[in-house]
């Protein structure tokens, strides 16, 4: 099975064919390339090519959907899903497909993830694990580039074309004093400097040179953005408009309708996306292969304005598909892949440490999961270091927690809230990489009991 | 075992690019190379308050290469199934091994295996699912949501079926190549009582996912009349049942509950690369380290847990993995100490001296033809009791306890020693007897002083294959199938907390 027609002609001929009352297709091309390590050594590696091939035909209301990587028969896979369409039922979000423009590069080229930019990172890593051997400090990691250009046309004359670099890195150092993490998002890798990363990881292992034992409880405690982004991605996860007017998140009113409108954070606080966003730019269109709560295959090529979900510490929107908003009487404000949480404050971490009498600064959290959807109560783990801060310095590393919380309950009981930065989150960054998140300062956060895990 | 392979995978030029891509790689200098052609068939539905809310058909096909180069890895993988791609790929991973070379400080050499040539597997199944039309599959899936929706105790049900063909070629340098076929579904159903003054619960059924065919869901194989049936009453039930007092409790544990705390603290804490240190930076490693292979005290006596890649209709069943071993079955946990591990082929040649053994179990796995294999689970089993007691006797050896089924929140410490999981019901068990069902239950343990609480297993009346699709792991990430067997068992004295009161409540 091969494809030799590049992205944008094979939307073209697909359309062509088509015999729908509607069709969208989606074709998206990707490479990547990826290096993990352990041990002060290679593990795995690899150089990936991808594609995908989605055509989704409606008839009447009724819509079907086909995914493949590869074509030998285009006609074949339109005419399998159009007759998906003729076997489905009515959809329930049924509309109009989106009308819009042409871009102009539409028939443009997929753009390739540049290999040689890992043969540095590769030689700067080398050095790294040489030095760490003689320090006895153990390092793993993961580092990925991924290049994807995503063509979207419908049977309106919509025609979209959008190429998403994503990269990232992530070093975790153990040594005699713990272990600890450190995490950067890329664009293009320009701005990724593996002594840098390096200099980082061995301050913070410098820190656990004394270790406390602390009991489970409720602390002051910062959770630097890493954390806030991880904590923020599953109540946004959870933000789906219909879900809540249904009365079944933590978004919904006892009684009837949503929370919008209620104040659910301090004054100043906004939690918001923006694919425009200079250093989170994302996909600037709706791209949906799958109908759900989320999304919508009707919705496909809607340009994605930027949106406050909450402002001024009040809920302002929820994710609304036009469908949807067209229940639940609400402005369309679809999903974007990005999300920032900005509350105006200028301290950094240091200086939030700094000013911290006594508290747990943590690095990362995970294996975050929900134990109770009506409160979006959280579970999950300390890890990479939990650190004992007293009289504005940290004093040592404390033992891991797993903590009980909710993210919006959290929201109503900050006691500071930090300068927003760009930040990878640790346990999503597979799926959401595109945050920018404050270091906040909770004055009781439960941990709920110790950890052994080191 | 008579099913044929699928005819289309088979028409793929399977052995021409196998023959070109191991050529490739050896005239490129590689000490050893595998080739793997996949094709994954899938078709997920998705049901909302009984209308049809998705179906997505998505059909995957693509070749990857793998080689040893320098005594280094390399990898390389593409959607486009020809030779000249093929011998491209080859190419490029002996190029991806020399890029790595400064970063490798241990030289790759992999446990022998025996060459199995023209090899081939079929996992047993009646009905493949491909083969019924889609409408059929909602037709059965709105008419249970109907069921479900008609009850004034429930007001949103959602139904949902994935289902998954699976084919795999090999081909490595020494000679061995299999063709492989499975299929795995999973059906579930949730239904959710929305309380008009505030508050919501939800219900979902506990049928696990399986390696089996359409006659899973019509053959008799589940209960599924009989649980949708009760599914309303016990959601009401459960919505207005009195909140947990935290505290200490005696638990009897359903193996639809069980099943997926022995995926998490048994399961991935006897993988030998997080052992190892391999997934420290990510899925995290493990206490069980290799130096407490015979001595570490596990659980209690009663404790005997079995790795398989062979359990008929298991999600990890395969005839070879991927690294072209023979699949096979061995204790992890024998009179509640720690005797094996889950091993591929290049973990057993570095540690074979401390394993005691020479020989990969077969646990290499890669979810998609665009990802490189990795030791990945096997179906890690706990074994019952022969003639051992029913749940109702394990109930009734209790005195101030909870029963506990299904499985619902999960949560695991990096190294895996601190669990927190949730569950479907928790029926309060007073002197011996179930007397009615609590909410906000979770139980909360550290894995060693879990298992050594393990007082009883129940017997084979009692056991069930539970099981998941989705497991994680790995960077990039991939997701592996499972399944896992276990009897319903009583163990003593664990913490159980108030979820509503750990939300501040």
């Amino acid at each position: 099975m091969t494809t030799a027609a590049a992205g944008g002609d094979l939307v073209e001929q697909a359309l062509g064919l088509s015999r729908a009352d509607g069709c969208i297709v989606i074709v998206s091309e990707s490479s990547s390339a990826n290096l993990r390590w352990a041990n002060n050594t290679l593990t795995t590696n690899g150089m990936m090519r991808d594609r995908s091939i989605t055509v989704i035909s409606v008839v009447g209301e009724c819509v079907g959907v086909r995914s493949v990587t590869g074509v030998d028969d285009l006609e074949e896979l339109v005419r399998a899903s159009e007759q998906a369409a003729r076997d489905a039922t009515p959809a329930e979000d049924a509309g109009p497909l989106v009308e819009g423009p042409a871009d102009e590069r539409f028939s443009s080229a997929a753009q390739e993830a540049a290999p040689e930019v890992f043969a540095t990172v590769a030689r700067e890593l080398g050095s790294s694990f040489a030095a760490a051997r003689a320090d006895q400090l153990n390092l793993f990691g993961y580092a990925s580039r991924d290049v994807t250009t995503t063509w979207l046309g419908s049977s309106t004359g919509l025609r979209r074309r959008h190429v998403q670099p994503t990269g990232y890195v992530e070093v975790t150092g153990k040594s005699a004093g713990g272990s600890t993490w450190v995490g950067q998002h890329t664009r293009d890798w320009s701005d990724i400097d593996v002594p840098t990363l390096d200099r980082e990881v061995r301050r913070r292992l410098a820190w656990g040179g004394r270790t406390v034992e602390l009991p489970p409880g409720r602390y002051e405690t910062l959770l630097p953005p890493a954390t806030v982004a991880d904590l923020m991605i599953y109540a946004y996860w959870t933000a789906a408009g219909r879900d809540a007017a249904e009365g079944r998140t933590v978004y919904s009113r006892p009684g009837g309708g949503t929370r919008v409108g209620e104040h659910l954070a301090p004054a100043g606080v906004r939690l918001h996306s923006d694919p425009h966003d200079a250093a989170l730019s994302t996909t600037p269109f709706v791209v949906a292969a799958a109908s759900s709560a989320m999304t919508s295959v009707f919705d496909n090529g809607l340009p994605l304005p930027a949106t406050d979900w909450m402002r001024d510490g009040a809920l302002t929107a929820l994710i609304q598909t036009r469908a949807s908003a067209r229940t639940t009487d609400s402005p369309v404000t679809p999903y974007v892949h990005n999300l920032s949480l900005d509350g105006g404050g200028r301290a950094t971490t240091d200086e939030m440490v700094a000013a911290t009498g006594r508290g747990l600064l943590l690095t990362s959290l995970w294996y975050i999961r929900e134990v109770d959807p009506e409160t979006l109560l959280l579970t999950g783990l300390t890890r990479d270091g939990v650190y004992l801060v007293e009289d504005g310095e940290v004093v040592g590393a404390v033992n891991n927690f797993r903590w009980n919380e909710s993210p919006i309950d959290l929201l109503g009981r900050l006691a500071e809230i930090g300068r927003s930065a760009p930040c990878l989150p640790r346990e999503w960054s597979d799926y959401f990489t595109w945050t920018r998140m404050p270091t906040l300062r909770v004055p009781d956060f439960n941990m709920s009991s110790p950890s052994q895990a080191s | 075992m008579s099913t044929p392979i699928a005819p289309d995978f088979l028409a793929l030029p399977l052995r021409a690019c196998a023959d070109a891509a191991l050529q490739a790689a050896t005239e490129a200098g590689a000490s050893h190379a595998d080739v793997r052609i996949e094709r994954l068939r899938g078709q997920d539905l998705a049901l909302r308050n009984a209308r049809l809310e998705r179906r997505n058909d998505a059909v995957t096909v693509g070749l990857a290469v793998r080689v040893i180069h320098d005594g280094t890895w390399g990898f390389a993988s593409s959607p486009d199934v020809t030779v000249e791609e093929a011998a491209r790929l080859a190419r490029q991973a002996v190029d991806v091994a020399r890029t790595s070379r400064p970063l490798n400080a241990e030289p790759v050499e992999l446990a022998d295996e025996r060459v199995y040539p023209d090899a081939t597997y079929v996992s047993a199944y009646e009905l493949d699912p491909f083969e019924i039309d889609a409408p059929e599959k909602v037709a059965l899936l709105s008419d249970w949501s109907s069921r479900l929706l008609a009850a004034d105790e429930v007001d949103h049900v959602e139904a949902s079926l994935e289902q998954v063909l699976e084919n795999k070629f090999y081909a490595d340098t020494a000679g061995t190549s299999t063709t492989q076929q499975r299929i795995r579904l999973q059906p579930r159903l949730t239904a959710t009582r929305v309380d008009p003054s505030g508050g919501f619960e939800t219900m979902r059924t506990n049928a696990p996912p399986a390696a089996r065919g359409w006659e899973y869901l019509t053959g008799g194989m589940w209960d599924w009349e009989s649980e949708l049936a009760q599914l309303p009453a016990l959601l009401l039930e459960k919505a207005k049942a009195s909140s947990v007092e935290a505290g200490r409790y005696d638990l009897v544990i359903d193996p639809t509950n069980l099943w997926l705390t022995i995926h998490e603290s048994v399961g991935h804490a006897t993988e030998l690369d997080r052992a190892l240190g391999y997934e420290a930076a990510y899925a995290g490693t493990s206490f069980a380290t290799l130096d407490q292979l015979g001595s570490l005290r596990y659980g209690s006596e009663a404790m005997h847990v079995t790795g398989d890649r062979t359990t008929p209709n298991g999600l990890a069943s395969i005839g070879y993995d991927d690294e072209g071993v023979q699949t096979q079955s061995w204790d992890i946990v024998r009179d509640g100490v720690l005797v094996g591990y889950q091993l591929d082929r290049r973990m057993a040649r570095q540690n074979a001296a401390a394993l005691g053994t020479d020989r990969s179990n077969g646990c290499a796995f890669a979810d998609s033809p665009a990802h490189v294999p990795v030791q990945r689970m096997a179906n890690v089993s706990l074994q019952p009791a022969d003639r051992g007691p029913s749940t109702d006797d394990l109930i009734g050896r209790v005195e101030r306890g909870i029963y506990i089924v299904g499985d619902k929140s999960w949560s695991i410490d990096m190294q895996r020693y601190n669990f927190q999981f949730t569950g479907q019901r928790f029926y309060e068990i007073r002197s011996g007897r179930i007397v009615g069902q609590l909410r906000d239950v979770a139980y909360q343990a550290t894995t060693t002083d879990f298992w050594r609480s393990l007082e009883a297993v129940g017997g084979p009346q009692t056991y069930l294959l539970g099981g998941a699709l989705n497991c994680g792991k790995a960077q990039p990430g991939q997701s592996a199938p499972v399944s896992h067997g276990c009897p319903s068992s009583l163990f003593r004295g664990v913490n159980v907390l108030n979820t509503a009161r750990e939300a501040g409540r």
